[in-house]
């Protein structure tokens, strides 16, 4: 079946040997690719309770069907899945650029990394060559460093590099992975596992040649996309970039402020997207293959931080702005960079800034622990200085590296009130109290806090719901928009081209036929999505997840929103939580405590896992 | 025969290209009838972030290439401009990718003898990276044009300074 390289890659880093397995035509139609298939070979490829941190527990980079060809923003995906350090469930994070066009073209579809090295190293695959070299001597750097020495070291330019920072040789569970320099599979900590193993980097070449089962309409399918990426569908993200949410955000009154203490910011006229754009954004990239092209590169052009070049995104300048309540761009400029400097999630990290803020002025830190710098709201100095005190793990960051859940129970007395997360992983930029459905879908989300693995928020944002209301029939729709998210995550195209898919599953159907020959429904498709999502609760089962853990931050449910306007008093109780968590297991064709039921099991063909919902 | 005013080779705005590579998708397929950027005839470079651009053949006057090849394998078209390779002298030695300054000549994978732009010339419709390229940042060009269009941008960013003043 074309598409799919055909070849799974096992690299045990404790012994340094490799082998490779056939990549069958059943699980990758079964499983798609990306997420999907990476959370199929986690799950096989590992034991109930595993400590995330040990070298047992593997971390798997899967590529999509689509990985390598043309297709927009299709042709670069990757994905790396594991068990997250910072929730204990299953840990997933995709990222774009070209790193995953390259590994397609070195002829896998997915390598399972497993054990520790004895000393830092990389693994450089050079198509079916594979070693592992020694790393001692670019520890310490920053992924754009190390992408730089390796480079220089094997002399080749071309060569393609995904790695950890500080903060993941350091095993923050807030740490990423970062490729091709701003490019990051951000969350759930997966740059902590990479990094408990000692491995530094993936450097990746590629010289096999990738072709399709159907060259003429993959090319007219191609040209197709290429009209509608110029098009209205994502004008937004050509011109003002996923910034221009902030405005969004911030005017329905559900943008967290400051450590949701309030839910919009009065100085969002500062750091909107017209000022980014106007005063820093120096120039707007692509991923490889991508028409649509939406990374904002933004630099700091005088002042203190002259210099800093950072991509921004809304995610990262929320986290690092209003979240933490600074309006001064360079500064969040500056904090970005140092994400991707130290290797760290700027939204993580964004949030356990602000935790310490909030922290701060509750008055439940002590002097000492602060040694000179001033955590309070909207000093964007602090924050910069608590980025690279996090990344270095040094002083007060020790305390907020593996993030605010840890944070909180390090810090006792009432601070597990101020940390705002779910299962472990920090909230993103909406205010979850005002919108009931990216409520469910966060409480419910197998990788923890996060507005990713639905996109729900925008049936809240866009008022096809009343998003003040937590009603029946949200379960379903979040299933549904679960599924096609899984999906997308599984071909690995891009999320922020999304609304380019105008018939979704019947776009991605013709997608896959034509690049595999496999001919495939939306309706296939559909259940593989579900197949996805439920795979993810599998393995959050196994690991010891219940339905307790299908919970929100407990500002979201005990702190109504102040802001004077249309959703003041907003706040999700327990009872409309109940109310929704037990209409989506339902849409689910789960039980009441969330775990599916070993007919649904039958029905999705995952029968093989049946003895996790019989434990 | 083509002077050197006539001749026409393909260049990249680099205030225009955001490196996504779509111009070696196209290349490659349409060369090779695969998605290969390492059998592209035009490659993209990302010095920094904020410098993208795409670099192939410019169809030189006298071109170093040629003159660099020991077994006379590489000759210019006295028509296009083209530099035409025979397959059956090329033995692979890389001398003139080392005497190209553009890095335009490049060793192909499989045949291991060197290939490079041809400006698509049995393509009806044209090269194919400048058909392709979503930003416009690719255009056939002559150095005349070239020069006309740098004054051009020359004397407008002029003009916009004075208006801002």
């Amino acid at each position: 079946m074309l598409g799919y390289a055909g070849t799974v890659l096992y690299v045990d880093l404790t012994t340094g040997k490799t082998r490779t397995e056939k990549l069958t035509e059943e699980t990758a139609k079964k499983y798609v690719g990306g997420i999907g298939l990476g959370m199929k070979l986690w799950l096989s490829n590992s034991k109930a309770g595993v400590n995330p941190l040990s070298p047992e527990n593997p971390l798997v980079l899967a590529l999509g069907p689509v990985s390598g060809t043309m297709f927009p923003t299709g042709g670069n995906g990757h994905a790396f899945i594991s068990k997250s350090p910072a929730t204990g469930g299953v840990g997933e994070a995709v990222s774009h650029g070209t790193f995953g066009a390259e590994l397609k073209r070195a002829g896998y579809d997915a390598i399972v990394l497993t054990g520790k090295a004895e000393k830092p190293v990389y693994l450089w695959i050079d198509d079916e060559s594979i070693q592992l070299l020694d790393a001692s001597n670019i520890c310490g750097k920053s992924p754009p460093e190390t992408e730089d020495a390796i480079k220089d070291e094997l002399g080749d330019y071309y060569v393609r590099v995904a790695s950890i920072g500080l903060a993941g040789e350091k095993q923050s569970k807030i740490a990423n992975i970062i490729n091709e320099k701003t490019r990051a599979a951000g969350r759930t900590g997966l740059g902590a596992v990479m990094g408990s193993k000692n491995l530094k980097a993936i450097a990746v070449r590629g010289t096999r040649d990738i072709t399709v089962a159907k060259p003429d309409v993959f090319m007219d399918m191609v040209r197709e996309f290429h009209e509608r990426m110029k098009g209205p569908a994502v004008q937004k993200y050509r011109t003002l970039g996923t910034v221009d949410n902030i405005s969004v955000t911030n005017e329905l009154m559900c943008m967290p402020t400051r450590n949701y203490s309030a839910s919009h910011f009065e100085k969002t006229e500062n750091i909107n997207a017209e000022v980014l754009n106007e005063r820093y954004v120096a120039k707007i990239i692509a991923c490889n293959s991508c028409a649509m092209r939406c990374e904002h590169e933004a630099l700091v052009r005088e002042g203190p931080y002259k210099g800093s070049l950072a991509r921004m995104e809304y995610d990262n300048l929320w986290a690092l702005g209003p979240n933490v309540g600074v309006d001064k761009l360079d500064a969040i400029i500056r904090a970005a960079e140092l994400c991707n400097y130290y290797g760290l999630d700027a939204t993580s990290t964004g949030v356990a800034i602000s935790f310490l803020m909030d922290c701060h002025e509750k008055g439940l830190l002590s002097h000492d622990q602060l040694e000179n710098i001033d955590p309070h709201f909207g000093n964007g100095e602090a924050v910069v200085q608590l980025v690279e005190k996090i990344g270095k793990r040094e002083g007060i960051g020790e305390l907020l590296a593996d993030g605010v859940k840890v944070a909180a129970e390090k810090i006792g007395k009432n601070a597990a009130e101020l940390a705002q997360h779910i299962k472990g992983l920090e909230v993103t930029g909406y205010d979850l109290r005002c919108l009931k459905t990216a409520a469910l879908a966060a409480a419910v989300s197998f990788r923890g806090a996060d507005h990713n693995r639905s996109g729900a928020f925008a049936l809240d944002l866009r008022g096809k719901v009343d998003r003040l209301k937590a009603e029946r029939g949200r379960g379903k729709l979040v299933k549904e928009n679960e599924d096609i998210f899984a999906l997308i995550d599984s071909f690995i195209i891009c999320k922020n081209a999304r609304n380019t898919l105008y018939n979704e599953l019947g776009d991605l159907a013709k997608l896959y036929s034509a690049v595999t020959g496999a001919e495939v429904t939306p309706q296939d498709l559909s259940v593989a999505g579900e197949r996805i999502n439920t795979l993810a609760k599998l393995i959050n089962t196994r690991e010891g997840l219940t339905r307790n853990d299908d919970t929100l931050p407990w500002k979201v449910m005990n702190q109504p929103i102040s802001d004077d306007g249309p959703v003041k008093g907003s706040v999700v109780t327990q009872d409309e939580l109940d109310l929704m968590l037990d209409d989506y297991y339902q849409a689910r064709g789960w039980a009441v405590e969330g775990i599916p039921s070993k007919e649904k099991l039958k029905e999705l063909g995952l029968q093989e896992f049946q003895n996790i919902v019989e434990a | 025969m083509v002077t050197l005013h006539d001749r026409k080779f393909i260049s990249a705005d680099s205030d225009k290209c955001v490196g996504c590579q779509i111009c070696e998708y196209a290349c490659s397929f349409s060369h090779e009838k695969v998605f290969n950027a390492v059998k592209s005839r035009i490659r993209v470079v990302r010095a920094r972030q904020i410098k993208n651009i795409a670099v192939t053949c410019r169809k030189c006057q006298e071109p170093a290439c040629v003159a660099a090849c020991p077994r006379d394998a590489l000759s210019q078209s006295l028509e296009t401009g083209n530099i035409i390779i025979d397959k059956d002298q090329c033995n692979g030695c890389g001398w003139c990718i080392e005497a190209c300054d553009y890095g335009a000549m490049m060793m192909h994978p499989e045949t291991k003898t060197v290939y490079v732009c041809d400006l698509c010339q049995y393509k009806p419709d044209g090269p194919q990276c400048v058909k392709w390229c979503p930003e416009e940042a690719l255009t056939v060009v002559t150095s005349d044009v070239l020069a006309q269009k740098a004054r051009l941008s020359a004397i407008k960013k002029l003009f916009q300074d004075k208006d801002e003043t």
